[in-house]
């Protein structure tokens, strides 16, 4: 039998009182990752013509250096954002969903690490 | 938790058909969802032959007529025939509306009627509403105040600040865009819905009220709030033309000015 009203049940564990800051989030790095992709075509442009030093070259000027990075740390941020809705939406065990939700946090914080190591590697080290 | 297919008890059968009398001219086929908790038995489509000149022009004259002349045992709500009391919301055609406000005319062949998806059955066409309404007393749908109101009048409001309730206060809770929501569908234990989230709107949208803060507070959560994605189909059905997704998104805008960006 059960008990518990349906308005207890309603209120569950009342609000978490965030979600704001994730969703708003969410929208800025959308709308950054358009100017971003942009500039990302002109660079997949190069790799597909231009050999490694003159990539090389392009690549480690401070603005290139710059928006290479901005668009990877970006998009991970916006891709982790987005997943961690996805799980939300359709994983229901709590148990499941947070370790869900880290594995895909912790992920892309390490993608974000690699590839600010490899691009100071290619610009800095390499050659 | 999502769930692509249903439970064996739940899948739907073929049910019975019941042929018009002689002599019908416009004859309209209309299936209807039938489940009986009584019974052991699965759910089943029946599909009746309805004389269109022996009938009222709306789908609930059709299921008044099924329930009168046909089949008495047929189940489902409605009281008001007019659009304002939200009790006769059904899926129809795939489409939530109120069957009451709706002409048999804009449908060209079968008419199919469901109760409203995803929620639980009580019997037939008739969803249980009860976390629903629950979720409803939940956001306090009432005038929160710390002054007292004056000694010899009602709380004024200017017409300005009144007509800021305009689109939100006709909203009759039929459920018609909370049962259209996948949001809802998936997780609708938590997320309020796009019903109560238009109500809430319009207690924080309310001049007189006194306690916007505290309601937003408790908005303010990944599940109640946030689980909208702007899909958008609670506008489309709403058969009252309201707009609760705009509703929602105000209320995400409250909050992002509340944090200053």
């Amino acid at each position: 039998m059960e008990y518990q009203t349906p308005l207890a049940k309603a209120r569950g564990l009342g609000s978490a009182k965030t979600g704001t800051k994730h969703w708003w989030m969410q929208r800025v790095t959308a709308v950054a990752l358009v100017p971003l992709s942009f500039w990302l075509i002109l660079f997949i442009d190069q790799l597909l013509h231009a050999s490694y030093a003159e990539i090389r070259e392009w690549l480690i000027s401070p603005l290139n250096f710059t928006l290479l990075l901005a668009w990877a740390f970006t998009g991970f941020y916006h891709s982790a954002l987005g997943l961690q809705v996805v799980i939300e939406d359709y994983v229901n065990p709590d148990g499941l969903k947070i370790v869900m939700v880290w594995v895909i946090k912790l992920t892309f914080t390490a993608m974000a690490i690699a590839s600010l190591v490899f691009t100071i590697r290619i610009a800095v080290l390499a050659g | 938790m999502v769930e692509f297919t249903l439970p064996k008890n739940s899948v739907v059968k073929q049910g019975k058909h019941f042929a018009v009398a002689n002599g019908a001219t416009r004859v309209k086929r209309v299936e209807v969802y039938r489940w009986d908790p009584e019974t052991d038995e699965n759910p089943r489509i029946d599909s009746y032959d309805i004389d269109l000149d022996q009938c009222g022009e709306m789908v609930l004259d059709i299921i008044l007529k099924i329930k009168d002349e046909i089949d008495s045992s047929l189940a489902f709500r409605r009281s008001c025939r007019e659009g304002v009391c939200g009790s006769c919301s059904m899926n129809v055609n795939g489409k939530n509306i109120l069957v009451c406000i709706k002409a048999i005319a804009d449908y060209k062949g079968t008419i199919k009627i469901f109760p409203l998806p995803h929620m639980d059955v009580v019997k037939d066409l008739v969803a249980d509403m009860t976390h629903f309404y629950a979720q409803y007393a939940s956001i306090k749908p009432w005038i929160a105040t710390q002054t007292p109101p004056p000694a010899d009048r009602e709380r004024l409001q200017s017409v300005e600040k009144r007509k800021q309730l305009d689109g939100l206060y006709e909203c009759v809770l039929c459920a018609c865009c909370s049962a259209s929501c996948p949001s809802y569908w998936w997780n609708s234990e938590k997320y309020l819905g796009p019903a109560v989230l238009l109500q809430a709107h319009r207690w924080l949208s309310d001049s007189r009220d006194e306690h916007t803060g505290e309601r937003l507070d408790d908005l303010q959560d990944p599940f109640k709030l946030y689980r909208c994605h702007t899909i958008m189909n609670c506008t489309d059905t709403c058969p009252k033309g309201l707009n609760p997704a705009k509703a929602i998104a105000e209320i995400k805008k409250m909050l992002l000015v509340r944090e200053g960006g």
